[in-house]
């Protein structure tokens, strides 16, 4: 069973890189697809927290590499999925100097023997540990916010998976359909136009989102938590389904997120 | 309350003008090598770094806001952007296209450190020295970045590094050569955790103080967000400032327009009062437009520090 | 001049949005960016720009320099060319679009008008010279139109 590899990276740190593996890989795993997630942010983890799987943790990706223990050993399972949803967490008290990037594209790729999924929840920055992230993906996904500075890091970023030949899918998260509304923040085809990136899901910006990573619940798993069904739309294009973007700043969507606000 | 308020704003405004007035009269004719012609005796200026180890919790934005606070309060200030290849303060500071040389250029020797520093034009006592863009961070030398920002001290009032997210070289390099350290924190169970792991790395060589970013009281009273008490309870670090989530700070960003310029913008007096506290007063809690219970809380806090 | 530019904007038509004062921001920032980071952008440019100029003028390639600098404006691209003569006006090479328009004006098929017109020897780096003007004839196929050298 060879899975596709997939990493999730954005060059800036704090748009959602991680909120989005552990959502996205929620959703594809609560549709019936055997999802591994990795933790590339080695020193500092958080995969785990927003999974709520960190007090389960025994071993890591550095000790699978260094030969401590064996792959299989490291997967902490998310029990709310299953067998579906698995997590290989990173090392908390090492950085990411301490895996090279032939060892880490071993290991996705040990890793994609397993399953049908491997995201790779990429850090911040473009240095060693968004190297090695990249290094065992085959696919990209992109994370930006409408922000000027976190744009401009996924250009950098762009430019660097090109050079990987690798392709790119755009996610823009936080979106403030009002503040667009009132030319106060850039719009989704704002964010495109200047990226000239292939969009693959529009993520509004909900700040009870941060109770929900809080507290490690996956939004597809919260029946209160609308966002889970935007995840569930993203994870159903990964697979290939062709689905419209809501339209942001107006009509439905508007509807939609005022509804977001009084829920 | 807020009639007091309003003179006591206004007496700053009036106080920041004579300040830059008294700034602008220092300002040097032809920059030179170790320092300008000063009536006063030199001081060696404060170091201080902004950091975090998560990203996007607000250490640029945070930066480029106090360092514009504490300028126009009459310090002279640089700010040097230390995220090599992701540089966003020039970006932040609107000052994007004016950077022609950068940090490694000065550490390196290609340009002379007064062709690299950029002045603002809207607080004249605010230079940056911006990040290399098309570099990496391992290419900065670490005893270099401590000379270069011993050599800043020696002109500057306050050297103020942003940190990159992580705690790798780029962090490591914006660390060096700081005296202090401002650690900025969102109410996330995330972040707190990486503040956390950065405390430790930088150990007892550095005092650090603790901003919180982001908190927006509403939801911490419905419990669905952490406190600034949470926060801190963890942290146990002496709190220099709390600031709400603003809109303002984003259209501030979209234009380039530090929002701390801004007399209307509630969150500006947050970042001033972070840059008063810093200069040594002892400034009451920020004012925003909070409901007063929210407030009450907050004074205590501050009272109860030092 | 972006900053003039966005002030008249807010003077004339009143406040731009913030939105678009971004984008415009980071446009610019980003092809700066790009310009730094990508210097096979810089050379097939320069490549392009001399072989424009050498077509009116003789150039010494190996002396020229083509650079980019930040001014208050925004990028500047600075281009520093040695002249070392003027080419003769009947041995100007024309550009592709000049050889398309002339084989129009003939009566030529366009496609194949051009091909036979911009490379008569089959190479690249010479445009052979422009066509003498024809009587206007109907479109009847390449070996009708091809222009005297």
């Amino acid at each position: 069973m060879k899975a596709r590899r997939i990493v999730v990276t954005s060059g800036k740190g704090g748009v959602g890189k991680t909120t989005t593996t552990a959502n996205l890989g929620a959703a594809l795993a609560q549709r019936g697809k055997r999802v591994i997630l990795v933790d590339a942010d080695i020193g500092l983890r958080n995969l785990d927290l927003v999974l709520g799987i960190e007090k389960r943790i025994v071993f890591d990706l550095v000790e699978v590499v260094e030969g401590r223990c064996q792959l299989r050993q490291a997967l902490v399972r998310d029990k709310r999925f299953g067998d579906d949803l698995a997590i290989l967490p990173a090392a908390q008290t090492r950085d990411k100097t301490a895996v090279s990037e032939q060892q880490f594209a071993d290991v996705v790729a040990g890793l994609a023997e397993m399953c049908d999924y491997v995201l790779i929840d990429s850090p911040a920055g473009i240095e060693h540990g968004f190297r090695n992230a990249v290094a065992g993906a085959a696919e990209a996904i992109v994370v930006t916010t409408p922000e000027v500075s976190a744009i401009r890091d996924a250009d950098r970023v762009n430019g660097k998976l090109q050079e990987r030949k690798l392709p790119m899918r755009l996610i823009v998260n936080r979106v403030r359909p009002e503040m667009v509304r009132t030319g106060e923040m850039m719009s989704v085809d704002d964010v495109c136009d200047i990226l000239s990136a292939e969009l693959l899901g529009i993520v509004p910006d909900d700040p009870e989102v941060i109770d929900t990573t809080n507290r490690g619940i996956p939004l597809v798993l919260d029946p209160s938590q609308r966002l889970g069904a935007i995840y569930t739309k993203i994870a159903r294009r990964l697979e290939g389904e062709i689905i419209p973007f809501t339209q942001i700043g107006g009509g439905f969507f508007s509807r939609l997120f005022d509804a977001l606000r009084a829920g | 309350m807020e009639a007091q308020q309003t003179r006591a704003q206004q007496t700053e405004a009036h106080q920041t003008e004579a300040q830059q007035t008294q700034a602008l009269a220092r300002v040097p004719q032809a920059p030179a090598v170790g320092g300008e012609a000063r009536s006063e005796p030199k001081t060696r200026g404060r170091s201080i770094v902004i950091t975090s180890g998560k990203g996007g919790v607000g250490k640029t934005t945070t930066t480029a806001n106090v360092g514009i606070a504490l300028a126009a309060r009459g310090a002279r200030v640089v700010l040097v952007d230390a995220d090599v290849g992701l540089r966003n303060l020039d970006l932040v500071l609107g000052l994007e296209s004016r950077v022609r040389f950068h940090l490694l250029d000065v550490i390196e020797g290609t340009a002379p450190l007064d062709d690299a520093l950029v002045r603002d034009k809207r607080v004249p006592t605010l230079w940056l020295l911006a990040a290399a863009q098309n570099r990496e961070k391992d290419d900065v030398d670490t005893e270099a970045m401590c000379a270069l920002i011993e050599r800043l001290r020696e002109r500057f009032d306050y050297v103020i590094v942003d940190s990159p997210a992580g705690i790798e070289t780029g962090f490591k390099n914006a660390v060096a050569g700081a005296d202090e350290a401002i650690v900025v924190c969102t109410p996330e169970v995330a972040a707190v955790r990486d503040v956390d792991r950065v405390v430790g790395l930088l150990g007892n060589r550095i005092s650090v103080q603790l901003v919180v970013n982001r908190i927006r009281p509403a939801l911490v009273r419905k419990g669905k967000m952490l406190s600034v008490e949470d926060v801190n309870s963890i942290l146990r670090l002496p709190l220099l400032g709390v600031l709400g989530d603003a809109p303002d700070v984003i259209v501030a960003t979209n234009r380039g327009e530090p929002v701390a310029l801004d007399e209307t913008a509630p969150i500006a007096a947050g970042y001033r009062a972070i840059a008063a506290r810093i200069a040594g007063e002892d400034v009451a809690a920020p004012t925003a437009d909070e409901p007063a219970g929210f407030f009450e809380k907050l004074g205590s806090l501050f009272g109860g520090r030092h | 001049m972006l900053e003039q530019v966005t002030e008249w904007f807010r003077n004339v038509f009143g406040a731009q949005s913030s939105s678009a004062v971004a984008k415009d921001r980071l446009r610019l920032v980003l092809l700066s960016d790009h310009l730094a980071l990508a210097p096979d952008v810089i050379d097939a440019l320069r490549r392009d720009l001399l072989d424009v100029i050498s077509r009116y003028l003789e150039v010494d390639e190996a002396h020229s320099d083509v650079s980019f600098e930040h001014k208050e404006a925004g990028i500047a691209m600075l281009a520093n060319i040695p002249i070392l003569a003027m080419r003769p006006p009947e041995k100007i090479a024309e550009s592709p679009a000049d050889a398309q328009a002339s084989a129009k004006s003939a009566g030529v098929d366009d496609d194949t008008g051009v091909l036979e017109a911009v490379h008569p020897n089959g190479r690249t780096d010479n445009y052979g010279r422009r066509p003498r003007r024809r009587r206007r004839r109907k479109s009847s196929g390449a070996s009708q139109t091809a222009p005297a050298q």
